[in-house]
């Protein structure tokens, strides 16, 4: 105890040669607080403004402000609520997908086998990969005519992109394809942290499969599984790139889609930035969920 | 302990082998498709039933660096033979090159500049985030800061913004001060982006080097900047590194802000490559050949930062 008194003492009075470590404190943290606020906040501060305004950034006429007006609008627009409804649809089969596929993936993976590195290194790839330019080639692969997936598949000339009954589904298969591997990645550091002690006194007992998985194999990955799903859920809530990119039927309309087009094709510059707020409360809340979801994994 | 497997058990196993083998068929697939398409001769991309097996050609490379038309009847036999070989590929495959009237010089592709851009934005964004990431990792790590876990969270929930939100009040003070279509543009909102991912990671790199090495160094006289310039900027190299790639390929793969925010001089690879597509009968050889390149330094960094790739998604959450 003593010798971690004098210790402290000593470090305290040797950094006082050179800055204080105040100094350097406030000399290592503000800059990055600064610039996040100069570049995050403050333009969130200005797209509030505007959020009220009928501001069009296409003319030079002046913003009006006229209120609620913008947020009474898009509330009572069918529109917008049906892109909200395919984003949850979206969400809801991309997400699913991912935890099925992901989960087995790892279930398959976690075993002693040659070149395991390899494999899960190569699995991982799909989510390292530009989701623009990897998307774009979905649509080689859709295409009914020459696509891979209907030739292998024998579907014919099946359309996918066009068809805007399918349209969704194919945009979330690209999807789960891509972040599989997240949850796979996730779900393998879960699974290996379940303690061997445990299935050897499942199998002492003549636990059966089911009941290990059931009991003791989902129950102690579910915590970090859980960190996977809300992540995947922001994320596929956000998702623009491969979307816009794949298909424009109005099927496939997600919201931040609508938005982008609202924004910078329709050029309704303050109507956008009252559906950027709405979008970015939504976005706020699933992410306090997903950090206290973090910081309960820290602690343990 | 022996392992005193069951029959049932290997034969489960030998099952998982095959089903490992079978589900890395199908997620490779998609990219071997970019891979062998960016090989092949432009009447090979497009075919019914597709082509599996072919002669590998770099005719797609030849076509993908310099502007090109449709050949339009036939090359005169004396040009033809006084064409460099790449240029030969090119009229092979039904193209010709576009060459200046007067000088005869050969006007390049979009491509290598969009490759380019991609490259300066995304190393100078990434060095800016990590080094700001570092010390302000530091900084939270090492001393005490008043409501840390809320600034923490602050500094994380900027990261969460969904892109097209931030890009509309930016859009503007972009265009009011001329940061519309510049490299400075895309590298501050990228800077931006991956900060605070860096902060996360970092702080996670430097929790795990001991205090006491650096209280050492404070009894041996150094000065608190000496002790972390000498004794914990070298301990957290490994850290800084894995960083460093991750920043660089989130900045790389970047697409929503580019699009959003550039239009011809500082554009990056992402917005262009789709583009190429456009309407009618797109060359999917040449647009392979680009996503080929711009994939394969990303493809090789994952393979590099393969025992911090848990770390780095889940934002430190989970270390191996």
């Amino acid at each position: 105890m003593t010798e971690v008194m004098t210790r402290l003492k000593l470090g305290s009075s040797a950094a006082a040669r050179g800055l204080s470590d105040l100094t350097i404190r406030n000399l290592f943290i503000i800059p990055t607080i600064a610039f996040l606020i100069i570049f995050n906040v403050f333009p969130l501060i200005y797209s509030l403004w505007t959020s009220f305004t009928d501001f069009r950034a296409s003319t030079s006429a002046p913003a009006n402000w006229i209120g609620l007006a913008n947020y009474r609008e898009l509330l009572g627009d069918e529109v917008i609520w049906r892109n909200f409804t395919i984003t949850a649809k979206y969400v809801l089969i991309s997400v699913t997908g991912q935890v099925v596929v992901g989960f087995g993936l790892a279930m398959l993976l976690n075993r002693p086998f040659p070149l395991k590195g390899l494999i899960s290194t190569l699995l991982l790839l799909p989510m390292m990969l530009s989701p623009a330019v990897v998307g774009l080639f979905w649509k080689l692969l859709y295409d009914p005519n020459f696509g891979i997936i209907n030739n292998f598949l024998g579907l014919g000339k099946f359309e996918w992109l066009a068809n805007p009954s399918v349209a969704l589904y194919a945009v979330a298969i690209v999807d789960i394809w891509m972040w599989s591997p997240f949850v796979m990645l996730l779900s393998l550091a879960g699974l290996s942290a379940v303690p061997k002690h445990l299935y050897e006194a499942a199998e002492i007992d003549r636990a059966g499969a089911f009941y290990t998985f059931f009991r003791i194999t989902l129950p102690l990955v579910s915590p970090i599984l859980m960190i996977a799903i809300i992540f995947r859920t922001m994320e596929a809530f956000k998702t623009f790139d491969h979307a816009y990119i794949l298909s424009s039927q109005p099927t496939t309309e997600l919201i931040s889609i609508r938005l982008y087009k609202m924004a910078f094709q329709e050029w309704q510059t303050g109507m956008s930035s009252a559906l950027a707020y709405i979008v970015l409360i939504m976005v706020v809340a699933i992410t306090n969920i997903y950090v206290k979801y973090l910081n309960k994994a820290k602690a343990r | 302990m022996a392992e005193i497997k069951t029959k049932g058990e290997t034969l489960a196993n030998r099952a998982a082998i095959v089903a490992v083998i079978v589900a890395l068929i199908v997620m490779l697939t998609p990219i071997y498709w970019i891979a062998s398409t960016a090989f092949k001769p432009r009447n090979l991309s497009t075919t019914s039933p597709p082509t599996v097996v072919f002669a590998p050609t770099l005719t797609p490379f030849a076509k993908l660096f310099v502007s090109r038309s449709n050949l339009r009847g036939t090359v005169d036999p004396a040009v033809y033979d006084a064409a460099p070989w790449w240029e030969k590929r090119i009229y092979d495959d039904g193209g010709q090159v576009v060459r200046n009237k007067k000088t005869q010089e050969l006007t390049p592709s979009g491509y290598l500049d969009r490759y380019t851009n991609s490259l300066i934005i995304s190393i100078v964004s990434t060095v800016l985030a990590v080094s700001m990431g570092t010390l302000t990792a530091y900084g939270f790590s090492r001393f005490k800061i008043k409501g840390e876990s809320d600034w923490l969270f602050f500094i994380l929930s900027t990261r969460m913004l969904p892109p097209v939100v931030v890009a509309i009040p930016m859009f503007l003070m972009y265009r009011a001060v001329g940061l519309f279509d510049t490299h400075l543009g895309l590298i501050i909102l990228y800077t931006a982006f991956n900060l605070s991912f860096s902060v996360w990671i970092m702080k996670g790199f430097i929790d795990e080097i001991p205090r006491e090495y650096e209280e050492a160094a404070l009894v041996d006289g150094y000065t608190r900047l000496q002790a972390f310039w000498k004794i914990v900027l070298p301990e957290a190299l490994t850290g800084i590194a894995a960083t460093a790639v991750f920043c660089f390929i989130v900045a790389w793969n970047e697409y929503a802000f580019a699009l959003i925010m550039t239009n011809r001089h500082a554009q990056t690879a992402p917005p262009y490559i789709p583009s190429q597509v456009g309407s009618g009968l797109p060359d999917w050889t040449v647009i392979a050949a680009g996503s080929f390149l711009f994939l394969l330094p990303v493809a090789t960094f994952t393979f590099l930062l393969r025992n911090h790739l848990l770390r780095g998604m889940s934002f430190g959450a989970i270390r191996k």
